[in-house]
């Protein structure tokens, strides 16, 4: 069954890189949904997070290919349960609309917008959150003279992970440690030898 | 840019510093890698290092070859034969594009070749300055790892990581791009220090004991275990180990294309090869063994014909060392993960001694069913035209099977995997994920400098010699001995047959003319002879094989022959068909 998944790949800060694992998933004519670059929570490690719509076999699949990349050190990846994201969005919209209709101050304040520029002539919100709830601020605005809307890629936090830090120590290591082959399938022997 | 940090092996020697330009920091970190050969061709953004290798030719061997794609290849059959990476130089542009084939072809047989382009000045990046063109995006997915260097004092560090990405874990193509003005650049140079760690590089994963432990069990527990070996075995230097195990457990084991080699063709257990021309027992019995050992094998398509036919009443263990592999196209029962070098022993030491004659009687009595319909009249036809079954086996009885193999893409690529006859390892050089048709040439000519003490024989189609006949020119200058058969069939002959078969005869442009072959040699200062009748053949082998230089032999056969057996496309490996 397809689903929603986002993989968390961690990788040294090289040029190139995002292209190389770009093309991963195009090679395979998979839609990326969302991709997002940003530091990790170690100095000179970065982490992608991104976003598609498959099956869990392609995507386990897709994460070792990715994880095999001479420039990253691991890959994950998480259906929506295990993860807690955000996206953030911003809207322009007419400031007069704003100053005459108090109705759409209650608007925003419901929708957990906040005011981030205001001009003579537009004022900009910005509103973070899942997907359904940006999307449902433009409908909301648009008949008050939405200008122009953008939203970011996907950032997610791996509910159960204890960070990269120790994992980064076994990184350094020359001979490779348990941590760094963990792997949803080698640590389900139990279940795996079922014959 | 992050500069590329190489974990020290050698402390640095502090009173060695000097300055050296970028060129002749590439030479140095050639011979510091043990480099002792180069296939290259120079243009206008690689001429400051072939201005500094003009100092090194007495340590470093560079062949000029005709085009780059025949470089790469040569680097290929260089590093196939010898076990050690194969070095490319090219220059910009299209001397970097020309090496894309060639790229795509290791990065699918796992080949570690480290290709060294010059690229235009680091200020005319991005300005489609002359011969400019986006190499490392055009390589990266046919690249294991590739780098662009624009500061000289990157290129020890880098050159470092290259080598040891290309020859470590699951080998591959590597690609580093130097500026112009890198290359011309003075630095301050501290030495070469190999890299033997890269904090997010993983060639080697982690040995699970209890894996292993439960593969021996499985096969322990097994009547009908089947080994099937690919090039891993090969890569990993595991002959001795495998040989070990599988003699250990008494189990019949069956070759891919590209593992061809690594066990002795008439070594008892070797009951041959498997795949969509492979043999009959080895895909039959495929789906009746009940515990499936692969060995440094990734279920290629062609080996496994329809995923949904495939051994689906086996038990799969799956040895391989790249983590990647398990689970790809075949589920495993048990993956044992790691360089199958130290795995095998491992899984060795848990076996009982066994040995399964009735199993293996299975094997030998498909191999009769096939020798009967197949094998007889292809090695001893009844027919006055020759086959290239019986030219193979001509070959085996004046080489004895101790001759490198190199062969091109088509039905003569499978007849002669079939029945060539193989004595020791990295004697099977071919073209098998990518099939590029042309590789035989170059790659041959790569495989003589890789097996400079070994007769290497190059058997290519009609077709695809005329891909890279260009590097006759190589052969010449460089005085590359090696034998060349063209084996003549005057058709695209595997599409032939295929059109054959499933396309109602209707033979669209594999109709292919040649030139004459044996003149064309001769205008290349390469002696050479055409054979059409058999009884000239034997004659004609061993004069070629006498031949003190390259010699090129051209054997007409017949026209319309197909390979059989075959797996057809979409279909089991159970439903192979013997004609």
């Amino acid at each position: 069954m397809k689903q929603e998944y986002t993989i968390t790949v961690y990788t040294e800060n090289h040029v190139g890189l995002l292209n190389r694992i770009a093309i991963m998933f195009s090679r395979r004519k998979i839609n990326i949904e969302s991709l997002n670059t940003s530091p990790s929570e170690i100095e000179g490690i970065h982490r992608f997070t991104i976003v598609i719509h498959e099956t869990e076999e392609v995507v386990r699949k897709l994460t070792r290919q990715v994880e095999k990349q001479v420039d990253v050190l691991k890959a994950y990846y998480n259906t929506n349960d295990e993860i807690v994201w955000q996206e953030l969005a911003l809207y322009k919209v007419p400031t007069d609309v704003i100053a005459e209709k108090a109705k759409v101050e209650r608007l925003l304040r419901e929708h957990g917008a906040r005011a981030v520029v205001i001009r003579k002539d537009y004022t900009i919100f910005e509103t973070s959150g899942h997907r359904e709830e940006t999307d449902k601020l433009i409908s909301v605005l648009e008949p008050f003279g939405l200008i122009e809307f953008v939203r970011s890629a996907r950032v997610a936090i791996i509910k159960n992970s204890s960070g990269f830090h120790e994992k980064l120590k076994e990184f350094e290591l020359d001979e490779p440690g348990e941590e760094i082959i963990e792997n949803e399938y080698l640590d389900k022997g139990k279940d795996v030898f079922v014959m | 840019m992050q500069t590329i940090e190489a974990k020290t092996t050698l402390d640095i020697n502090k009173q060695e510093v000097e300055n050296i330009t970028g060129s002749e920091a590439v030479l140095k970190a050639l011979l510091a890698e043990g480099v002792d050969t180069i296939f290259g061709y120079p243009g206008g953004a690689i001429m400051p290092i072939y201005d500094a290798l003009y100092d090194y030719t007495d340590r470093l061997n560079h062949i000029l070859v005709r085009h780059e794609q025949g470089g790469i290849h040569a680097a290929q059959g260089y590093a196939r034969t010898s076990g050690r990476p194969g070095v490319v130089f090219a220059t910009s542009g299209p001397g970097a594009t020309n090496l894309v084939t060639g790229l795509a072809d290791a990065m699918i047989d796992s080949t570690p070749v480290v290709c060294v382009t010059g690229q235009v000045f680091a200020h005319l990046l991005g300005t489609d300055a002359f011969q400019e063109t986006d190499v490392i995006n055009i390589t990266t997915p046919v690249t294991k790892w590739n780098y662009q260097v624009t500061d000289a004092s990157e290129i020890p560090g880098v050159l470092a990581k290259a080598f040891y990405i290309a020859k470590s874990g699951r080998p591959g193509p590597v690609l580093i791009d130097i500026t112009k003005n890198a290359q011309i650049q003075q630095f301050e140079y501290k030495g070469y220090q190999s890299c033997n760690h890269i904090r997010s590089y993983r060639p080697r994963p982690l040995i699970r004991k209890e894996y292993i432990e439960e593969a021996a069990r499985l096969i322990n527990a097994a009547e009908r275990p089947f080994v099937i070996f690919g090039q891993g075995v090969i890569l990993g230097k595991a002959e001795q180990e495998f040989k070990a195990f599988i003699e250990k457990g008494g189990i019949p084991s069956a070759w891919t294309i590209l593992g061809l080699s690594a066990l002795p063709t008439d070594h008892p257990l070797n009951v041959g090869m498997l795949g969509m021309h492979g043999n009959y027992g080895p895909n039959v019995l495929t789906n009746e063994c009940d515990v499936l050992i692969a060995v440094g094998m990734r279920f290629d398509d062609r080996v496994t014909g329809r995923l949904d036919k495939y051994a689906k009443q086996a038990k799969v263990i799956h040895l391989d060392i790249d983590p990647a592999e398990i689970d790809k196209n075949v589920k495993a029962t048990v993956p044992v993960w790691g360089d199958c070098k130290e795995t095998l022993p491992l899984l060795s030491a848990l076996l009982e001694q066994k040995v399964y004659p009735q199993w293996l009687q299975r094997f030998h009595d498909c191999t009769k069913k096939e020798i009967d319909t197949v094998i007889h009249a292809e090695l001893n036809p009844a027919e006055e035209i020759m086959t290239m079954g019986e030219v193979i086996r001509e070959l085996n009885e004046i080489t004895g099977g101790d001759a490198v193999i190199v062969t091109d893409v088509g039905q003569h690529q499978m007849v002669a995997c079939r029945y060539a006859k193989f004595n020791q390892s990295k004697s099977n050089v071919t073209s098998g994920g990518l099939g590029t048709m042309g590789f035989a040439l170059p790659a041959a000519i790569g495989a003589k400098f890789g097996a400079k003490d070994r007769d290497v024989v190059a058997i290519i189609g009609d077709g695809g010699f005329q891909m890279t006949l260009q590097e006759l020119g190589t052969v010449m200058q460089s005085k590359v001995d090696i034998k060349i058969i063209i084996l003549n069939n005057r058709y695209l002959g595997m599409v032939r047959q295929w059109q054959q078969l499933f396309n109602d005869k209707r033979y669209s442009f594999v109709d292919i003319e040649s030139p004459d072959f044996v003149a064309l040699a001769k205008s290349y200062r390469i002696d050479g002879r055409c054979v059409s009748h058999r009884h000239d053949l034997k004659g004609a082998m061993k004069e070629m094989m006498a031949h003190r230089g390259a010699f090129l032999l051209e054997i007409m056969v017949g026209k319309e022959n197909n390979v059989f057996p075959m797996v057809p496309q979409g279909c089991g490996v159970g439903e192979i068909r013997l004609s």
